[in-house]
């Protein structure tokens, strides 16, 4: 890698934080978003499942997409971090936190 | 390589291309060679027990004499499953377990007698499917890399294509002779772009079929990780009966296996005894998918005492049809010869994809002149050079230990799978050691020696004109890494004339 300018740490530091971020707060996002298909899409049970999962990996991998193409890495965190938020917000809504009744 | 994030979409996109192809390329490669392979792991599977021609009971009596030999070897399991003889497979195929985490204990019985068969023992081509999706290691661990694997790829193809915006003028473009790494960019473009649908397709499909392991978390809001439940509601599974806790008696599954024939126009191709010592044992017939795209398989639940229908699959919806397609799409099990070659060669073009894209990034980086290599360059040659020639001989290492190994060897299946690591780990080694302009052509040209020498060997022990078809295919595997190795030991004239417009290959 002769030609190649040698990254300073910063850049590394934020090359790894994206890493971190684009995996972890990726699949977060996918996980959310599978829970709250399941739970809230106007279907019966198992097809609202089968949708999440199915449409899970589409969303992850846009996360990625998208940790990687943001101009900093706080910009990045922080709208995945919204986005977390408000799926998080939805699953509350939709009573997944609230303990479960058996039928 | 880190000052990428603050450039453009593209550029970003082509640095994630080039970083996330290079970390898992090499299990890629392992991933879609073995994926591969397992098109034809029915063939794999009948050549590498040559003592097996066609069965010699029919389904029911075979399905009777299995449940005998699985109610003495273990009465108390907590299911045991049988999978009746075909044309295809030969023998009575059961496992046995009494832990849903396994072990999975398996055997092959002779359906004349329903005792342990007396062909060679092996795990064909299973052990070529169960490497592609868990590498030989804890299925759960295994798996999970190999899902990891795989969006990792799903990334790099979004990147690969966003990066390569001039798919069709660049198409037809091959500058083989501008300079190696163009040739080599565009070799990578060429098989990328060609079956690109199906790279696409494969690794989407392949993160499905794996789904409920990496994403279970539908299932655990909607079903409290009731999965079975999931299952029995979508309709891909039949529901079956609470055990009743008191120990009963099994009717003769002959019995059962006609009366679901009868009811549904065909032999099951599965069938599986839950808790097949207790009063409420349940037997399900599984059938083979119907016509179509869709990988479910219709199943009728009998109780295992009077041998009455509990419950059978209804209708799939969209949704699950969807899953289902795609599981379908990834399994082929629907492609007749033609479209299975087809499917085949796209696996092909997979594995050439990322082997160019893994050697791309070496030639890329070659130092100039006198400079010497780094310490990550050589790691990646190292690695590419063990990876892209060490599989292929480990596999040859495979098929010729299937007819060397002596019959009445003990664990003979795993000394198999030893030569697999054996002849994968010597010919990864022996290149290493050779010197770097020659270890390529080296490696291949040894790799394309063991393929030669499967014909050979088979002619020398089994000889029956069944096989020529196999044997005709690994004599086409030599002769591909025979022209590879001649192609790598051409002298490198290209290299010295591309000096002046070298530029980074994903900025193509």
């Amino acid at each position: 890698m002769s030609a190649r300018p040698m990254p300073g740490l910063t850049d590394r530091l934020s090359v790894a934080g994206r890493v971190v971020l684009a995996a972890f707060g990726g699949y977060g996002v996918a996980a959310l978003s599978t829970a709250l298909f399941a739970l809230a899409l106007p279907l019966p049970r198992s097809e609202a499942v089968s949708t999440g999962t199915l449409a899970s990996f589409a969303i992850m991998a846009g996360a990625v997409v998208w940790v990687f193409s943001a101009r900093t890495l706080r910009r990045a965190a922080l709208v995945l971090g919204v986005i977390a938020a408000l799926l998080a917000a939805g699953l509350w809504l939709a009573g997944a936190f609230s303990p479960m009744v058996v039928p | 390589m880190s000052h990428a994030p603050r450039k453009s979409f593209r550029q970003s996109m082509a640095w994630l291309h080039t970083w996330s192809g290079l970390v898992v390329g090499w299990v890629l490669f392992a991933i879609f060679v073995t994926g591969t392979a397992s098109y034809y792991r029915t063939e794999i599977s009948h050549w590498m027990r040559p003592e097996l021609s066609a069965p010699t009971a029919d389904p029911a009596t075979a399905a009777t004499r299995a449940a005998a030999f699985l109610g003495r070897t273990m009465p108390d399991a907590l299911a045991w499953s049988v999978k009746l003889p075909t044309a295809e497979h030969p023998t009575a195929e059961v496992y046995w377990w009494n832990n849903p985490a396994g072990p999975y204990h398996h055997a092959l019985l002779d359906p004349a007698t329903g005792e342990p068969s007396q062909a060679r023992d092996t795990k064909g081509g299973d052990f070529l499917y169960r490497f592609h999706f868990e590498l030989s290691l804890p299925p759960v661990w295994g798996r999970w890399i190999v899902g990891i694997c795989a969006m990792i790829l799903l990334v790099s193809l979004i990147s690969g294509i966003v990066t390569h915006r001039r798919i069709f003028a660049d198409f037809f473009t091959f500058r083989r002779d501008r300079s190696a790494q163009r040739g080599w960019l565009d070799a990578h473009n060429v098989v990328g772009v060609l079956a690109l649908p199906f790279h696409l397709m494969i690794v989407y499909t392949g993160l499905v079929e794996l789904g409920p392991l990496l994403m279970p978390w539908g299932v655990k809001a909607a079903y409290q990780d009731d999965i079975l439940a999931y299952y029995a509601e979508t309709g891909i599974m039949a529901a079956g009966r609470k055990p009743a806790g008191q120990p009963g008696t099994l009717m003769p599954l002959g019995e059962i296996v006609a009366r679901a024939t009868a009811a549904h126009g065909e032999v099951p191709e599965v069938v599986m005894v839950t808790g097949p010592g207790d009063a409420a044992a349940s037997v399900t017939a599984f059938f083979e998918e119907p016509p179509g795209l869709a990988h479910l398989h219709p199943q009728i639940v009998y109780a295992g005492d009077t041998g009455a229908e509990l419950s059978r699959t209804g209708d799939v919806a969209a949704a699950t049809r969807t899953g289902a397609v795609m599981i379908g799409l990834h399994e082929a099990h629907f492609a007749a010869a033609p479209l299975r070659v087809l499917f085949f060669i796209c696996g092909v073009m997979g594995a050439a994809t990322i082997a160019s894209g893994l050697v791309l990034w070496t030639v890329a980086r070659a130092p100039k002149g006198a400079d010497p290599a780094g310490f990550g360059l050589r790691l990646v040659r190292i690695l590419n050079l063990g990876t892209i020639a060490g599989l292929p001989t480990g596999l040859a290492a495979y098929f010729l230990a299937n007819r060397l190994l002596p019959l009445d060897l003990v664990g003979r299946a795993d000394w198999e799978v030893r030569g697999f690591f054996a002849g994968w780990t010597l010919a990864a080694l022996a290149a290493l050691l050779y010197p770097k302009a020659r270890a390529w052509p080296a490696a291949l040209g040894v790799a394309a020696l063991a393929y030669l020498a499967i014909p050979l060997v088979d002619a020398l022990t089994i000889n029956e004109t069944r096989f020529l078809g196999f044997d005709a295919a690994m004599l086409a595997v030599a002769m591909l890494l025979a022209l590879g190795a001649r192609l790598a030991s051409r002298p490198r004239r290209q290299m010295r004339a591309a000096q002046p417009n070298r530029s980074r290959a994903v900025e193509a």
